[in-house]
């Protein structure tokens, strides 16, 4: 089943929670809608379920019109952000809820119920209440309950949000695997760029109400269209700068082939800490820097360079480059910077 | 806030025996006054006293006053309450603050509202009269007041715990296609059984009690009109002492009951909200 969202508004008195959204989702596959807290992505999710009510716009399932259908007939598999199990209901009832209230037969129910908890992992624990569950229990009982009815479309509401790192881990491959062989339609809202990035086929960056950029992850992290998305997306090194003849802009030593922005114009430009190449030894087009501060970071160093005028730039080197060229606090390097982002500011200096 | 441990022995002994003396003077005693009273002339008195048709008439009187106010402000609290927890629309807070109006105002003038309403010289008293209804002097009207004046405690009980508890499990309920009242009875019911009935037993306490509103509309007839209380204060009037404080025994024993019903609900209420308090924190 196809999801489709046209023109969608949603205020809050003064407050444009969404204003103007259109974005379209295929069926079978798996997006992600990012945004800090606040931009909108939760409301916008929370209209497809049919829990709010757009001020205008529609909301089209299969093709179909469904603005004006209620909840409980969009037949949408919904996980709560604090997963909103039945308090009163052990395991296996909440996951049966579904099915019940539509009057299934009793025995199609039990047999959905032991599929749903082998595929969750949670076999034997079918007469627990969910307060005797721990979080990542709770969210996979809350992800069987919703599959329980066969949805034609899953929607997940910061589904890792609340757990912590080594279960969000586990829980993240779990869910791509589930979409990969149910194949679902599937849809979560997230503030976590990693997770957005690692999980989803498909990622709409949302800020403010609006969407900011649309595309596949690696389109999102490496072309990013809008400041905020160079700068919401991935750390990031962010100089402002102003524009000078031929296409040129300087900060300190750094010299930057900006492209047709006329003389005069301020702009701002992004590069990664990845795309900071540094060394020991002089090569072409590289300015000299001192390291000022270095930050173990795992698998990589992250290092502060001072390249003078009170300029620092920040730089991520693998672990094993960085030892072997003694990057250490104090050491006079050489870098260079091998990608970066411009954006022409709108106003003129 | 100052903890007890702050305080020196003396003061924290003086604050206890002060709490005692005040709750023995002026709860125990009185309670301990009601039943000597009653059975001072001996048990065969007693007995009489309460078998009496008047007071059994008093006593029918006041269960179905209590019993109408109960069920009505049940279905309406549980109503308030729903809709100003789980529903977003204009007038809430007006709606939230009206609710406390018959704790604010005097027993007596509601049941003045209610002679001003069905009187003679109110509002719909010759239309009534016309049509040959009695509201005022009559069973309607001790009803009428006792629902008053006892609306709000369902309500009261119930808005704090389904606030807490949130919309979140009625609106998983909706998505995995139940409907409202399906939604009411499986998910909301369950949640707030416990604060219901502590709010049902507080409202039939207030109800059984009333003496204000209802001594105004009553016109205390006897064997017609009278409910308990006002039975009691006719009794006492008339120097029928042992009577009147063999039937205000009966009264004090609905209490006693009510009270420990009153603190089995809560015990269990206040589990629920300290789970459900958990519950949220754990997820947060």
């Amino acid at each position: 089943m196809s999801i489709e969202v046209k023109n969608l508004v949603k205020s809050y008195g003064a407050f444009h929670a969404v204003d103007h959204v259109s974005f379209k989702l295929e069926t079978g596959e798996l997006m992600a809608l990012l945004g800090p807290s606040g931009s909108g992505k939760s409301t916008l999710l929370r209209m497809i379920a049919g829990l709010e009510t757009p001020d205008q716009g529609e909301v089209h399932l299969t093709g179909r019109e469904a603005t004006t259908l209620s909840a409980r007939d969009r037949n949408i598999g919904f996980v709560f952000q604090h997963y909103a199990l039945f308090k009163h209901m052990n395991v296996r009832e909440n996951i049966a809820f579904g099915m019940r209230v539509r009057k299934a037969p009793e025995a199609e129910i039990e047999e959905r119920v032991d599929e749903l908890l082998a595929l969750v992992q949670l076999q034997g624990y079918g007469k627990r209440f969910p307060s005797q569950l721990s979080g990542g229990q709770r969210q996979r009982v809350a992800v069987a309950r919703a599959l329980a009815p066969r949805p034609k479309v899953l929607l997940l509401d910061e589904p890792f949000g609340a757990l912590d790192a080594k279960v969000k881990e586990e829980l993240r491959a779990w869910i791509r695997r589930l979409h990969e062989e149910s194949g679902m339609t599937t849809l979560f809202v997230t503030h976590d760029q990693d997770e957005a990035l690692e999980v989803a086929k498909k990622i709409v960056i949302m800020n403010h109400g609006k969407i900011e950029q649309e595309g596949t992850p690696l389109e999102i992290f490496d072309r990013p269209k809008t400041h905020f998305v160079a700068e919401f997306v991935g750390e990031s090194n962010s100089i402002d700068v102003v524009a000078e003849n031929q296409g040129l802009a300087v900060w300190g030593p750094l010299r930057f082939s900006i492209g047709d922005i006329p003389a005069g114009r301020r702009a701002r430009i992004y590069f990664r800490p990845h795309d900071v190449y540094v060394s020991t030894q002089q090569e072409s087009l590289q300015v000299p820097g001192t390291i000022e501060t270095t930050r173990f970071k795992g698998a990589f160093m992250e290092l502060e360079i001072s390249i003078g005028e009170g300029k620092n730039v920040v730089a991520h080197v693998p672990k094993g480059v960085s030892l072997a060229s003694g990057f250490e606090k104090g050491r006079h390097v050489w870098l260079g910077i091998t990608g970066f982002h411009v954006f022409q500011d709108s106003v003129t200096v | 806030m100052i903890g007890p441990r702050n305080e020196s022995p003396l003061v924290q002994g003086l604050l206890i025996t002060l709490t005692y003396v005040f709750l023995g003077l002026f709860l125990l005693l009185p309670l301990v006054t009601v039943f000597s009273g009653a059975l001072k002339s001996g048990w065969s008195v007693y007995l009489a006293a309460i078998s009496e048709p008047e007071t059994l008439h008093a006593v029918k009187l006041t269960v179905l006053a209590a019993g109408v106010s109960v069920l009505l402000n049940t279905v309406f609290g549980v109503c308030a309450a729903w809709a100003i927890t789980k529903l977003d629309f204009p007038g809430k807070n007006v709606l939230n603050a009206l609710i406390d109006l018959p704790l604010t105002v005097s027993p007596v003038i509601s049941g003045l509202i209610f002679v001003l309403l069905f009187g003679m010289q109110g509002w719909f008293g010759p239309w009534l009269d016309a049509h040959d209804l009695k509201i005022l002097f009559a069973v309607p009207g001790i009803v009428l007041a006792t629902a008053f004046v006892t609306f709000p405690y369902v309500a009261r009980e119930l808005i704090p715990l389904m606030e807490e508890q949130g919309r979140d499990e009625e609106e998983a309920s909706l998505v995995l296609g139940a409907g409202g009242w399906q939604t009411f009875w499986k998910v909301t019911l369950p949640n707030i059984r416990w604060g219901l009935l502590y709010g049902v037993i507080l409202c039939n306490a207030r109800a059984m009690g009333e003496f204000g509103a209802v001594s105004v509309v009553s016109g205390h007839i006897r064997g017609l009109t009278n409910t308990l209380p006002l039975h009691v204060e006719i009794l006492y009037n008339e120097y029928a002492f042992a009577a009147s404080f063999a039937v205000a025994s009966l009264l004090a024993l609905l209490a006693l009951l009510t009270l420990a019903i009153k603190n089995f609900a809560q015990w269990k209420n206040a589990r629920l909200l300290r789970e459900a308090s958990q519950v949220s924190e754990g997820e947060s």
